[in-house]
């Protein structure tokens, strides 16, 4: 089948999205962005396609009823499964990378101890896997550097203890190989993966292996039907480090002002504040930039500011929002400038101003700038959507409903869970129009 | 009237953002207008012949959310334009019949333009003063800008501005400016009795209000500060320089009073004593004017100091006369004419061995700890410098 | 403020084209020979001058045989050759603050270093500072520090800006009088000259020359392919004229030959010269407003060339006197007509002018839009062109955008920043086409 996918490369994390031929969201994958911008791509991508394997095996199963009821279930089963054998066979890499690596590291008389010890953690680390995606595991990050890396701590530090190993020979050796490890694809395995992951969960699931062959038939049968990259089109700040050819790059502006109007089809104005920026974009009824306004060169306003605020206060970035909502005082912020802020913060503190409300005026603060941005590129208009991480902070959207309302009176706001994605679906959105209007083919390229 | 209650109703003048009195007194009589005027120095004189009212805009202060005054101007450029323009786009000016836009620098210069662009239907002027200042130069120059601003508000006026009716207002501001040299007099002596958080509200209240019935305020507050019983401290004396246009936040004052400093002298407001003599109120009345301007007026960094031995003559003359141990440069962010002075000035004073401290500020500064520390220190050193 | 002038360098990748050559090479030499006769002065007892390039009298500071210095093009050199950093911090750490012009900052920090100018070559220290206060409040605290740490002679010659968008009789005449009664005067003093009207005359005919010439280089980007760049290219041709050059018989000849090589380009449709070879394809054609940022010169340059861009026309192109509208140097009424280019210069035009101004040449050029390039140094420029942008955008229908960057401080250049919104910009003056075509 022909797929249309857009990656949004940003500073932190890389985001993909596929849609088909009709412009259906088959499928989204977000994987952190690396030193390495090709392998982000690539794994968002692959990340992307997967989540849409696993649309088309829900539509399938639906449409046969073959899980009736256990529907939901089954899958959610398969996925943990199939994250499972994909964490397996990196941490066996991982563990093949690690023991390339002592021999070419300096440990003198030590390395063979090493070795030893890194047997053993791996032995500890695979055994403790299927624990950490059973039903209700509790990860903290979905990303392979990060659980492994925090599983590979915990665990080598006792080992190390056990064996009398240096614990920083094996940080040493964790550190020079995940690197490795992370940019590597895996792509030629998905599938050996999902089947195996099928028979894991038929297994989990005894009650479902009666009606094994009418379970794996449409299954085998989506894995069978090649989801084609027929059009990719990359954006986001890394976007010119991708190995695309101009006409497959489009600006994160024009991207999230078209991912907004196919999210919200009234969409007229956007704003998107993410960590590095905040961006007011205006957008004609078919989701052209009409216009649009960046914060200039000083970061006042940006996510970045209420990260640098929860340090200040010693919080956590999603403590804010949360303590800011409890303010039943006006407290006025003045500054936006993230130096001066801290300064601000210290004297309304000192001067017995509440926390919660130093915290609201801090938002109302964030927004005025972005406000500013928004005046600046032409107004709010209906309906308005609002995206980025600062989307997800709920004293900031109190914030924006209160001046919106002030300035602006009455109008839409929209504001999308899986607003993260919206620039990778404009950039979706553009591989579509390319193929299905402009008659364009993808070009010839290296692949990713 | 009561040291407090004078005090409490410039306050209330300082925090009207609507200017409420400004339209209360357009209210009293048909057909009366009012013309908003920017940092440094305008002739009233001309506005109040032609019977309108001129009002002061010093920008919005601590206390105005700004946020269409943002979407004009780069994160490089001082705050009072932005409040400026949100003031003018959120209808607080509407009661002004048109806007003077003095030579101060390049961005005030170009909000005259902005102004024009926003405010069609206001009568708005560039004021450009002379940097020339020879009678038949500069003087010819300037005389015949005056002669346009007189024409332009008669037109607004409906009936032209007679050479009487500007020999009558020099009368009645030259009366202000007496007044208003008296208060600094008064402070200067004695400062404990006259703070400078109130002296400076006594004075943005004359922004507002009628000359005469501002003069009458001066003078009353003089009386019932003389009679106050206040007690003396043992502060520093200090000329506070810079702040002639965007002004700081009333906070930021009293933080440099409370951290032990007399403010003895200011260039804050210096359309109320930019003109240092009373202007004949006999003959040629712009003549008069442009003589007083060229010849008699305060210095601020927006004029050209015509030979480099002027340079800081000014600011000298205020440290000796009001007897001033030191200086404090407070200079808005991103002020041009501030910041480029500072260096010259501060030379100055070196040479003559005058103390000084610097920092900047915005309007809207909301950290006052900083600049109370920084006053404090100065404060204290002066005192130990004096004493050794 | 601003200026023109950069040095042609031997680096630049020209194509071998005899009669180009010809054009690049007097540029090079004309700029110099200046600093070179700057360098000579002291030995050969010339005096020296120093003013700015908007309102440069340059006719009459040569009726008095100064060797004439300019600081923004000073500036300008130490920010192309990588210096400009190190003078601002060295000006910084005398005492200005990191808020204001690095023009100044530049200037000041490299009179700190001695008087070695942007070539190394001696820079004397000026005898006169001819403060041509023109479209710029900061050139007077600029010479008035110098006068203040070096006593330099400073003469003010006060040009009213135009508040009304229009040149007064009474604004003229306060400017011609300051001409005879102080300016000239005191050039005569200080350089022992005696003035002579009739050389001024003799000058102002070459200047008439060069200009008509000049303007008619700039204009050729009206054609489709543009043959130049009026903005980076641009800064390159208003070099002499725009500073010591202009009423000498070497711009003019500078100018004619400029001129015909344009002209075969236009014959021949070519597109611009860029560092990297001829441009291939014209895609998008803009008009700039604001001065380029020096110090990442090329890099800028590239980001536009790289995408096909070319700036049709800019208003910085006229910051040394705005031409294309009909002005000419005057021989027969001499003062008068220095009076009035010192009143017409670009940024001496109020808000409304310059935004008429903008779309006029949008619409002239046939420009796909509007790029501001907005330089924290210069709140001339700067400040109000957010206003300039939301007008033009309203007034031609067609899209603009908004860009930050500095003269010569180098800590103010964010090459990914800029690059994005450059993209983020062509890109969407090619949706839109292709919306407007379907």
């Amino acid at each position: 089948m022909r797929c249309f996918i857009g990656i949004d490369l940003g500073s932190t994390t890389t985001k993909a999205v596929v849609i088909d031929e009709n412009q259906n969201v088959l499928g989204r994958g977000i994987t952190n962005s690396r030193s390495n911008y090709d392998t982000a791509a690539a794994i968002a991508k692959q990340e992307a396609l997967v989540n849409g394997r696993f649309h088309l095996f829900r539509q399938a199963l639906a449409s046969s009823g073959a899980l009736n009821g256990s529907l939901e279930g089954f899958l959610a089963q398969l996925e943990r499964d199939f994250r499972l054998e994909q964490y397996l066979e990196q941490l066996a890499d991982l563990e093949a990378t690690c023991q390339r690596n002592v021999g070419t590291a300096k440990f003198g008389d030590a390395a063979k101890g090493v070795t030893a010890a890194l047997e053993e953690v791996f032995r500890r680390l695979s055994a403790e896997a299927p624990r950490l995606f059973a039903p209700g595991a509790n990860r903290k990050s979905d990303f392979f550097r990060d659980i492994a890396g925090s599983q590979y701590l915990a665990v080598g530090e006792t080992v190390a203890k056990e064996a009398g190993v240096r614990y920083d020979f094996l940080l040493n050796v964790f550190d020079r190989s995940i690197i490795e490890v992370e940019n590597r694809v895996y792509g030629d395995s998905i599938r050996r993966h999902l089947l195996d992951a099928l028979e894991r969960t038929f297994r989990a699931l005894p009650e479902t292996a009666g009606r094994r062959d009418a379970v794996a038939e449409p299954i085998r049968g989506i894995l069978d039907v090649p989801m084609e990259e027929t059009y990719v089109i990359g954006t986001g700040y890394g976007r010119a480090r991708l190995p695309f050819s101009k006409e497959h790059i489009r600006s994160e502006i024009l991207c999230h002002g078209l991912g907004a109007h196919v999210m919200y089809p009234g969409t007229a104005t956007v704003l998107d504040i993410g960590g590095q920026d905040t961006k007011a974009i205006q957008v004609d009824p078919h989701g052209i930039v009409e216009s649009f306004q960046m914060n200039d060169r000083c970061a006042a306003g940006c996510g970045r500011y209420l990260g640098y605020i929860a340090d200040e206060m010693n919080m956590g970035l999603h403590e804010l929002g949360p303590l800011a909502m409890q303010s039943t005082k006006n407290v006025r912020i003045n500054s936006t400038c993230t130096v001066f802020a801290g300064a601000e913060l210290r004297d309304r503190l000192a001067l017995g101003e509440k926390r919660e409300d130093i915290m609201a005026g801090l938002h109302r603060a964030i927004i005025l700038r972005a406000m500013s941005i928004l005046a600046r590129s032409g107004g709010i208009r209906n309906e308005f959507t609002f995206t980025g991480g600062v989307a997800k902070n709920e004293a900031a959207v109190k914030a924006l409903k209160e001046l919106v309302a002030e300035n602006y009176g009455e109008l839409t706001l929209n504001i999308n869970p899986d607003s993260i994605y919206t620039g990778a679906l404009g950039g979706a959105t553009f591989a579509w129009r390319a193929v299905v209007e402009e008659g364009k083919v993808a070009e010839r390229r290296e692949k990713a | 009237m009561s040291v407090k209650a004078i005090v409490d109703r410039c306050e209330a003048l300082f925090e009207d953002l609507n200017f409420q009195a400004v339209k209360d007194w357009k209210a009293a009589a048909p057909g009366r207008k009012a013309i908003g005027y920017m940092p440094v120095y305008v002739p009233r004189e001309i506005i109040h012949a032609a019977g309108m009212l001129p009002v002061g805009i010093l920008g919005g202060g601590d206390q105005l959310e700004v946020i269409q005054g943002d979407a004009y101007y780069q994160s490089y450029i001082c705050r009072i334009p932005r409040s400026t323009i949100e003031l003018g786009l959120t209808g607080r000016l509407d009661c002004l019949d048109g806007m003077l836009f003095p030579s101060i620098c390049d961005v005030i210069r170009n909000l005259s333009g902005m102004w024009q662009i926003l405010f069609k239907d206001k009568y708005v002027r560039y004021f450009d003063v002379p940097q020339e200042y020879r009678d038949a130069v500069g003087g010819a120059y300037y005389v015949h800008e005056l002669e346009i601003l007189r024409d332009d508000l008669g037109r607004l006026r409906g009936r032209p501005v007679t050479d009487d009716e500007l020999r009558a207002a020099i009368g009645v501001y030259n009366e202000n400016r007496r007044a208003i040299r008296d208060l600094y007099a008064f402070r200067a002596r004695t400062p404990w009795l006259a703070p400078t958080a109130e002296v400076y509200l006594v004075l943005r209240a004359g922004m507002v209000l009628p000359v005469d019935e501002h003069t009458r305020l001066v003078r009353d507050y003089i009386a019932a500060a003389s009679a106050a019983d206040r007690p003396r401290r043992d502060n520093a004396r200090v000329v506070v320089t810079g702040v002639f246009c965007e002004q700081p936040p009333l906070g930021l004052i009293k933080s440099i009073e409370m951290a032990g400093c007399y403010i003895v002298d200011d260039d804050f407001m210096l359309v109320t004593r930019w003109l240092l003599e009373d202007v004949p109120e006999t003959g040629n009345p712009l003549e008069e004017l442009s003589r007083a301007f060229l010849h008699h007026s305060a210095s601020t960094s927006a004029k050209y100091d015509a030979r480099r031995e002027d340079k800081g003559k000014f600011l000298l003359e205020q440290v000796r006369t009001r007897g001033a141990e030191g200086v404090v440069f407070a200079a808005p962010s991103f002020c041009d004419p501030a910041l480029l002075e500072r260096p010259m000035l501060q030379d100055v004073l070196a040479k003559h061995g005058i103390p000084y401290t610097a920092f900047k500020y915005a309007e809207n500064t909301g950290q006052m700890a900083p600049i109370r520390e920084q006053a404090g220190t100065f404060a204290d050193s002066i005192k130990l410098w004096s004493a050794a | 403020m601003s200026t023109p002038t950069p040095i042609a360098g031997p680096e630049s990748r020209r194509k071998p084209e005899v009669q180009k050559e010809d054009a690049m090479w007097l540029q090079k030499e004309l700029i110099n020979k200046n600093y070179m006769e700057l360098a000579r002065a002291r030995g050969e007892g010339r005096k020296v001058s120093a003013t700015f390039v908007p309102g440069n009298l340059n006719e009459l500071l040569m009726c008095f045989d100064f060797a004439r210095s300019l600081p923004e093009t000073n500036a300008l050199q130490n920010g192309m050759r990588k210096k400009s950093g190190k003078f601002i911090m060295d000006a910084e750490r005398d005492g200005q603050s990191e808020d204001v012009c690095t023009y100044v900052k530049a200037d000041l920090g490299m009179m700190m270093g001695g008087e070695i100018g942007p070539t190394g070559d001696p820079l004397p220290t000026p005898d006169v500072l001819l403060l041509s206060y023109t479209g710029c409040f900061t050139f007077m605290k600029w010479f008035e520090l110098i006068r203040h740490k070096y006593g330099c002679e400073t003469v003010m010659l006060h040009v009213p800006y135009q508040g009304d968008g229009k040149i007064a009789p009474n604004m003229r005449d306060y400017v011609v009088k300051q001409l005879q009664e102080n300016v000239i005067p005191t050039l005569e003093r200080v350089s022992g000259v005696k003035f002579d009207i009739d050389r001024l005359r003799e000058y102002m005919k070459e200047s008439q020359k060069a200009e008509e010439d000049l303007v008619a280089v700039l204009q050729s980007a009206k054609n489709r392919p543009s043959p130049i760049d009026g903005y980076f290219g641009a800064v390159y041709y208003i070099g002499p004229i725009f500073t010591a050059f202009r009423g000498t018989p070497e711009a003019t000849q500078y100018y004619r030959v400029l001129r015909g090589e344009i002209e075969q380009r236009v014959r021949e449709g070519k597109g611009p010269v860029t560092p990297e070879g001829e441009l291939a394809e014209e895609k998008y054609r803009l008009v700039v407003e604001g001065p380029p940022n020096w110090t990442s010169f090329r890099d800028f340059w590239k980001m536009f060339y790289d995408e096909g861009a070319v700036v049709v026309t800019s208003t910085y192109a006229k910051v040394g006197g705005v031409y294309d509208f009909g002005f000419r140097h005057d021989p027969d009424r001499p003062l008068e007509s220095l009076a009035e280019y010192c009143l017409g210069c670009y940024t001496n035009l109020n808000l409304p002018s310059r935004i008429d101004m903008i779309c006029k040449y949008i619409e002239e050029y046939q420009a796909d839009g509007l790029l501001i390039n907005s330089i924290k140094s210069c709140n001339s420029f700067s400040a109000g062109q957010l206003l300039i942008l939301r007008e033009v955008e309203k007034r031609t229908g067609k899209p603009a955008a908004f860009i930050e960057t500095d003269l010569v401080d180098p800590r103010y250049f964010s090459a990914a920043n800029v690059k994005n919104r450059l993209e983020s910009y062509f890109q969407m003056i090619k949706q839109k086409r292709t919306a407007a075509a379907h």
